[in-house]
C-alpha cells in the first residue's frame, strides 16, 4: 500500500479484510505521523507499546478469520474517556497522574470491536471551550491554513479540538469526541471532518468525565458520513451503568446509507439567519439546500422560535450542572492536592490552582445560580425555557423529517482570537446548542471552503433516536459537497 | 442585578475555589457580563409551563438495592494523593 494514511475507516477496514496491509504496518504508519506532527499537539499521551500490541493481536484474530467489527483501526480518544491504566486528564490539571482503574464502557465497547488505541487527545479543560485553547496541556493547532501564505495558527474549535485535528492530519484513521453543547459538531467544521452527536443516551456516559450530564453524549469524528456510521455503531448500546442510557437496539447504521433522500421533508429554521452572520455561511447553507432539493428531498420552511434563547439556557444549566459534577475534584481521592492548614483550605488551594480560568468562571456562574434565593428566577427559568425549545422542535417534526443549518457562525480563527471576551466565544455554539438541550442527534458535514480557504460544514438534526434519517441526509449532502480539500499541515 | 466584590468572594467561598485578590476585580467583570447577557430569557413568557428534566422521556430504571460490585480497596485508592492503611488521609478536622 502506497499511503496507509490516506485510508478512511471502511477502506482500512476493507484493506485488513483483504490482507492488503496488518494492522500492525497501519499502526505503526499512525505512530511515525504523530512523532513528526507533534507541533500540532493533538495528543496529550501517545500509547505506542499498548497500540502495538491490541495492533498484533488484531492481527491474529484477522489472520484466523474471525474478524472483529473494528478489527486492528487505529483511533485516537478524547482524554475524557477513562482509560484504564493510562493517564486521563481531561485537559485539566486537578487530574494530575490520574490512572483510572476502570474503562469507560464507550471505549470499552470499541477495544471489545477490536479497535486499537493510539493515544488520548487533547481538548478543552473538562470540555468547557471552543478553540481547544483552555487546555492545562496547551492549545491545539489545526493543520489548516488561511489561503492568504500567512501563517497564523489556527484552532481546530472545541472542546474535542485534538480529536478534529488529528482525523483532518491523519493523525489517526478517526476519534472519539464528546459533545455538550457542540463539541464534536463545531471543531468538525472547522476542521473539514465529520463530527457526529447522537441523541442523547444512546452512548453511554458511565466512565466519560462529566461535564453537563444531562447535555454530554458520546460521538465520532471521521473523515466520511460511512465511516461515523460505522464508528458509532460500535460506540452505542445500552448500559445498565448509566441510568439515562437508553435500552433501545442500536440499528445498523451504514444501512441507511442509502443515497436515496427523494421525498425526504428538510426544514429550514428561518430563526437560524442570525444577526451578523457572514454572508458565506448564508451563501453555503444556500447551496446546501439547493443540494438537497436536486437529490429529490422536499425542502420545507419551518420556524424555531425560541432559538435565539438556547445559548443563554444553555449558559445556566450546564454551569450549574458543571458545578455539581466538579464538587467531586477535592484533592482528597486522586489528581492533585494543593496542602492547606484546614480540610477547607486544601479545598480551595487545591481547586484554585488545579482549574483553569474558564472552569473556574462556569462553576463560579454555576454555583451562583444553584444558590438559595436565586434557583428559580435562574435555573428552574432556563428549565422551563428549554421545554419551550423541545416544544418548538417537536412542532417542526410534526412536518419535517431532518433539519438543515449551518454548524459553526464562522471559519476557523486564530489561536488567541476571541480569548477577550467569554461571551464572543460562547457564540460559537449558536448553532449547535439547541440540539444538545433537546438531546437531538446532529452532525456535522464539511461542504465548502471559506473565502480564507479554510473549511466550512452544514448541520442535519433528527428526530429522537433518528440518527438514520441524520446518517441518510449526510450521506447525501456529502456526495452532492464532494468535498476534497485537504490541510496543508499535517500528514 | 449585579454582583460585587463581596457576592463573588462569597461564590468562590461557597465553590471551594481560592481566588487571589488580584484576579477577584476581573472575575467580578466577567461573571457580571455573562450574567446580565443570561437575563434576557426573562423576555420569555415561560407560565404554566413546566421545566424539563428530560429530554428523552425516558423513565429512569429501578434496580435492586444490592451489592452488586466492590471488595478491591487497594483498586478504590490507587489515585489517592495520600492514604492511610485502607483510607485516604486529609488534614485533621476534628480536635
Amino acid at each position: 500500500m502506497s499511503d496507509l494514511l490516506s485510508l478512511d475507516l471502511a477502506a482500512a477496514r476493507d484493506a485488513l479484510a483483504n490482507k492488503e496491509v496488518s494492522s500492525t504496518e497501519l499502526t505503526d504508519a499512525y505512530l511515525q505521523a504523530m512523532e513528526a506532527s507533534a507541533n500540532l499537539n493533538c495528543y496529550v499521551t501517545t500509547t505506542a507499546d499498548k497500540a502495538r500490541a491490541m495492533a498484533g493481536e488484531a492481527d491474529a484474530r484477522l489472520a484466523s478469520g474471525n474478524a472483529l467489527p473494528l478489527d486492528g483501526i487505529p483511533l485516537g480518544i478524547k482524554d475524557l474517556f477513562c482509560t484504564q491504566g493510562v493517564l486521563t486528564t481531561a485537559g485539566s490539571h486537578i487530574l494530575d497522574g490520574f490512572k483510572p482503574e476502570y474503562e469507560s464502557t464507550v471505549t470499552g465497547n470499541l477495544w471489545r470491536d477490536g479497535a486499537v488505541m493510539l493515544g488520548k487527545l487533547n481538548m478543552d479543560e473538562f470540555a468547557m471551550g471552543s478553540a481547544n485553547v483552555t487546555s492545562y496541556y496547551g492549545p491545539v493547532e489545526s493543520p489548516w491554513k488561511r489561503k492568504d501564505g500567512g501563517n497564523a495558527r489556527l484552532v481546530p474549535g472545541g472542546s474535542s479540538g485534538g480529536s478534529a485535528s488529528a482525523v483532518a492530519a491523519r493523525l489517526a484513521v478517526a476519534a472519539t469526541g464528546t459533545d455538550t453543547g457542540g463539541s464534536i459538531r463545531q471543531p468538525g467544521s472547522f476542521c473539514g471532518i465529520v463530527g457526529m452527536k447522537p441523541t442523547y443516551g444512546r452512548c453511554s456516559r458511565w466512565g466519560v468525565v462529566a461535564f453537563a450530564s444531562s447535555l454530554d453524549q458520546a460521538g465520532p469524528l471521521t473523515r466520511t458520513v460511512r465511516d461515523a456510521a460505522i464508528m458509532l455503531k460500535s460506540m452505542a448500546g445500552h448500559d445498565p451503568k448509566d441510568s439515562t442510557s437508553a435500552d433501545l437496539a442500536v440499528p445498523d447504521f451504514e444501512a441507511a446509507l442509502t443515497g436515496n433522500v427523494r421525498g425526504m421533508r428538510i426544514g429550514i429554521p428561518k430563526e437560524y439567519r442570525i444577526d451578523g452572520m457572514p454572508g458565506e455561511i448564508e451563501t453555503l447553507w444556500t447551496r446546501g439546500i439547493e443540494m438537497m432539493r436536486d437529490a429529490g428531498a422536499e425542502i420545507v420552511d419551518i420556524s424555531l422560535p425560541h432559538t435565539k434563547y438556547a445559548l443563554p439556557t444553555y449558559y445556566i444549566i450546564a454551569p450549574a450542572e458543571a458545578s455539581s459534577n466538579l464538587a467531586r475534584y477535592d484533592g482528597v481521592r486522586y489528581g492533585l492536592r494543593v496542602e492547606g492548614d484546614t480540610l477547607d483550605e486544601m479545598y480551595a488551594k487545591t481547586r484554585g490552582e488545579g482549574f483553569g480560568p474558564e472552569v473556574k468562571r462556569r462553576v463560579m456562574i454555576g454555583t451562583y445560580v444553584l444558590s438559595a434565593g436565586y434557583y428559580d428566577a435562574y435555573y428552574l427559568k432556563a428549565q422551563r425555557v428549554r421545554a419551550l425549545i423541545k416544544r418548538d422542535f417537536d412542532q417542526a417534526f410534526e412536518s419535517v423529517d431532518t433539519i438543515l443549518t449551518p454548524t459553526a457562525p464562522s471559519d476557523a480563527f486564530a489561536i488567541g482570537e476571541n480569548d477577550d471576551d467569554p461571551i464572543k466565544m460562547y457564540l460559537n455554539d449558536v448553532f449547535t446548542v439547541p440540539a444538545s438541550l433537546t438531546g437531538l442527534p446532529g452532525i456535522s458535514v464539511p461542504v465548502g471552503l471559506s473565502d480564507r480557504g479554510l473549511p466550512l460544514g452544514l448541520q442535519l438534526i433528527g428526530k429522537l433516536f433518528d440518527e438514520e434519517s441524520v446518517f441518510r441526509a449526510a450521506g447525501a449532502l456529502e456526495t452532492a459537497a464532494g468535498f476534497t480539500a485537504r490541510p496543508t499541515g499535517g500528514q | 442585578m449585579s454582583l460585587d466584590k463581596a457576592t463573588v468572594t462569597q461564590i468562590a467561598h461557597l465553590a471551594r475555589i481560592e481566588v487571589e485578590d488580584a484576579q477577584l476585580e476581573t472575575m467580578v467583570g466577567e461573571l457580571n457580563n455573562i450574567l446580565s447577557w443570561i437575563e434576557q430569557l426573562n423576555e420569555v413568557d415561560t407560565d404554566g409551563v413546566a421545566p424539563l428534566a428530560s429530554v428523552t422521556g425516558h423513565a429512569l430504571p429501578l434496580r435492586a438495592d444490592a451489592v452488586g460490585d466492590g471488595a478491591y480497596p487497594d483498586r478504590v485508592l490507587a489515585n489517592a494523593p495520600d492514604r492511610a492503611m485502607d483510607f485516604y488521609s486529609v488534614p485533621k478536622v476534628v480536635e
